[in-house]
């Protein structure tokens, strides 16, 4: 393989040239779609760290699946499901990332993970694929993982559509939410489920780090440079979409692993963002100083 | 009647056995007070990032071919602080922390990925037990190590407990009574970090959440007075430690990380069963141990 020239259009024929990296850009695209979405309504519910937890714990299940010889695509969505229903199980007015939810998430997060060492031990010999479970690789994806990762997408986007407007006001504000007859613990559960649901399809295929930085940066990104719902959801989609790419041909022309690329390059997105919103905020108070 | 007895004496006649003990009392009586602080100030993610940046500081130095607990503790404690200084009050919003958390993440994997390639002799394991800990490989110098560096972190928060407690319970009226809650809060996240990188010799980077967490959760369920709450929290960490040691000796193929983590969970559960016929009773009267500003 030879070095980037500065000829970019040859420099992509020469990357999707290789069946691998079409499919990782298939799967990169799916991945930021979705990921993008969720993490908007993530960031704007302030449950990064459910977000954190469930993208953490698909790594037991896979561990707990391989054990017992199951696939270990079932062992993803059990613990993440499992592990999103008992968050879950705070009541919603704790919801905002205050002591209790934030204590129980913990506890699931820190117990799941020793339950994913203890099948680590257990097996004694997928020790060398921990590190892969944990960071991914994306440079691996089959063409039918990627057919089965657009098929879950499809469907949790569907299902974000049909909740997603009340899902919003909820997110947004609760209380006023609940006076108007929204059924916001029902929302509450149906979100945790959602982002479980994305964070076990996905992981399975990037590891949990890249999940969680598409989950988190983008959207916290474009919550800085505009506060209308609408607007943001679009641009966090968009930002994602442009780091994935960007990450993977750099991580594709350089040495060091993909997870490292993506999460600098978002989060240098996010540090420009609010380097803009600084920025405009100074220009904004001298216009309405002077 | 005996035998359990001298089991415990057999266990306990071995060295790596006492220094386990010894450093694993003292980090979880750390770990319980901190947590306690931690759940009450709504502060558990912030915890979990820096038990991230206690795996990336170990990695770097590792990669870098440094003593790993060198860099582990540094960054970690600098990080703490820096996400202090970010945030409004000391106190980093949700977003931010997550996006500095999976940035680190990021050069965690970029470490690992340094330092697999220049041990190419597949030392996974290095990895792994910054992951997963090595309680059981302590050795003396290092147990004792470990032990004071907890019993400073204990010392130094019994001092600021009191003006600490204030401050998250109430910042305003902190403010108005003269604490310096700003200051107080970024040396809280400092002793967050110093506390994450010591117990992260004991359970591993991924699983101090549990040492913090659990307890404080268990013991905030138990009792709604704050110097009762933290005494509890500190003892049933260190009653995780003890108890988990003992069954990773004394069970086959129970890593000692998971078996403290287990009996930690264990304790979580059952203080949420019993907490739950009194605590309906108690929301009436109180809207929990933090005012949560909740606008009803």
């Amino acid at each position: 393989m030879t070095g980037p020239g500065w000829n970019l259009i040859a420099d992509l024929q020469q990357m999707w040239a290789l069946p691998f990296m079409v499919n990782a850009y298939r799967a990169g695209t799916i991945l930021a779609i979705l990921a993008a979405l969720v993490g908007f309504l993530m960031v704007t519910r302030r449950q990064a760290f459910a977000g954190h937890t469930l993208s953490a714990v698909g790594f037991p299940g896979a561990a707990g699946a391989t054990w017992l010889g199951v696939s270990a695509g079932y062992g993803y969505f059990a613990f993440c499901l499992a592990a999103a229903l008992v968050i879950a199980t705070v009541p919603s007015s704790a919801h905002r990332g205050f002591s209790d939810e934030s204590a129980l998430v913990g506890t699931v997060q820190a117990f799941a993970l020793a339950c994913g060492y203890l099948f680590v031990v257990l097996y004694k010999g997928v020790l060398g694929g921990t590190t892969a479970l944990l960071f991914g690789s994306f440079l691996g994806v089959t063409t039918g993982q990627v057919t089965a990762l657009a098929v879950l997408a499809v469907l949790l986007l569907v299902a974000l559509g049909v909740i997603g407007r009340p899902l919003l006001f909820a997110s947004l504000d609760p209380e006023a939410a609940r006076a108007s007859g929204v059924p916001v613990r029902a929302l509450d559960v149906a979100f945790l489920v959602v982002l479980a649901a994305t964070a076990a399809g996905v992981v399975q295929i990037t590891g949990a780090l890249m999940v969680f930085t598409l989950l988190v940066l983008p959207a916290a990104a474009a919550r800085e440079l505009t506060c209308r719902p609408g607007r943001a959801l679009m641009l966090s989609v968009a930002l994602a979409l442009l780091i994935t790419w960007v990450a993977l041909a750099v991580a594709f022309y350089s040495p060091y692993p993909i997870g490292f690329w993506l999460s600098s390059l978002a989060f240098a997105v996010f540090l420009a963002a609010r380097g803009t919103r600084a920025g405009r905020d100074r220009t904004g108070t001298r216009a309405t100083t002077a | 009647m005996t035998a359990p007895w001298t089991g415990l004496g057999h266990m306990l006649s071995h060295p790596f056995m006492q220094h386990a003990f010894l450093a694993g009392t003292a980090i979880a009586a750390a770990a319980g007070l901190i947590g306690f602080f931690l759940v009450l100030r709504g502060q558990v993610f912030t915890a979990d990032a820096l038990s991230h940046v206690a795996f990336t500081g170990a990695l770097a130095a590792l990669a870098f071919g440094l003593d790993p607990r060198l860099g582990l503790f540094a960054l970690t404690v600098a990080v703490g602080i820096g996400m202090g200084l970010i945030g409004p009050g000391g106190r980093a919003d949700d977003a931010v922390i997550g996006a500095v958390f999976a940035w680190i993440l990021g050069l965690g994997v970029l470490f690992l990925s340094l330092f697999t390639s220049q041990r190419s002799a597949g030392n996974g394991n290095g990895a792994v037990a910054v992951l997963f800990g090595s309680i059981l490989g302590l050795s003396g110098p290092r147990a004792w190590l470990a032990t004071g560096i907890a019993l400073a972190v204990i010392g130094v928060l019994l001092l600021i407990a009191r003006p600490l407690l204030l401050s998250s319970l109430d910042e305003r009226v902190a403010r108005a009574a003269g604490v310096p809650a700003p200051l107080l809060s970024l040396g809280f996240l400092g002793l967050t970090g110093a506390t994450a990188a010591e117990a992260s010799q004991v359970v591993g980077a991924l699983l101090i959440l549990g040492l913090i967490a659990a307890p404080a959760a268990a013991a905030s369920r138990l009792t709604t007075r704050p110097f009762r709450a933290m005494t509890l929290s500190s003892s049933l960490a260190v009653a995780s430690v003890w108890i988990g040691l003992t069954a990773s000796y004394a069970l086959p193929n129970t890593p000692p990380s998971f078996a403290i983590l287990a009996v930690a969970t264990v304790i979580f559960a059952a203080s949420s069963a019993v907490q739950r016929p009194l605590g309906r009773r108690a929301d009436q009267t109180s809207p929990g141990p933090k005012g949560s500003p909740r606008r009803a």
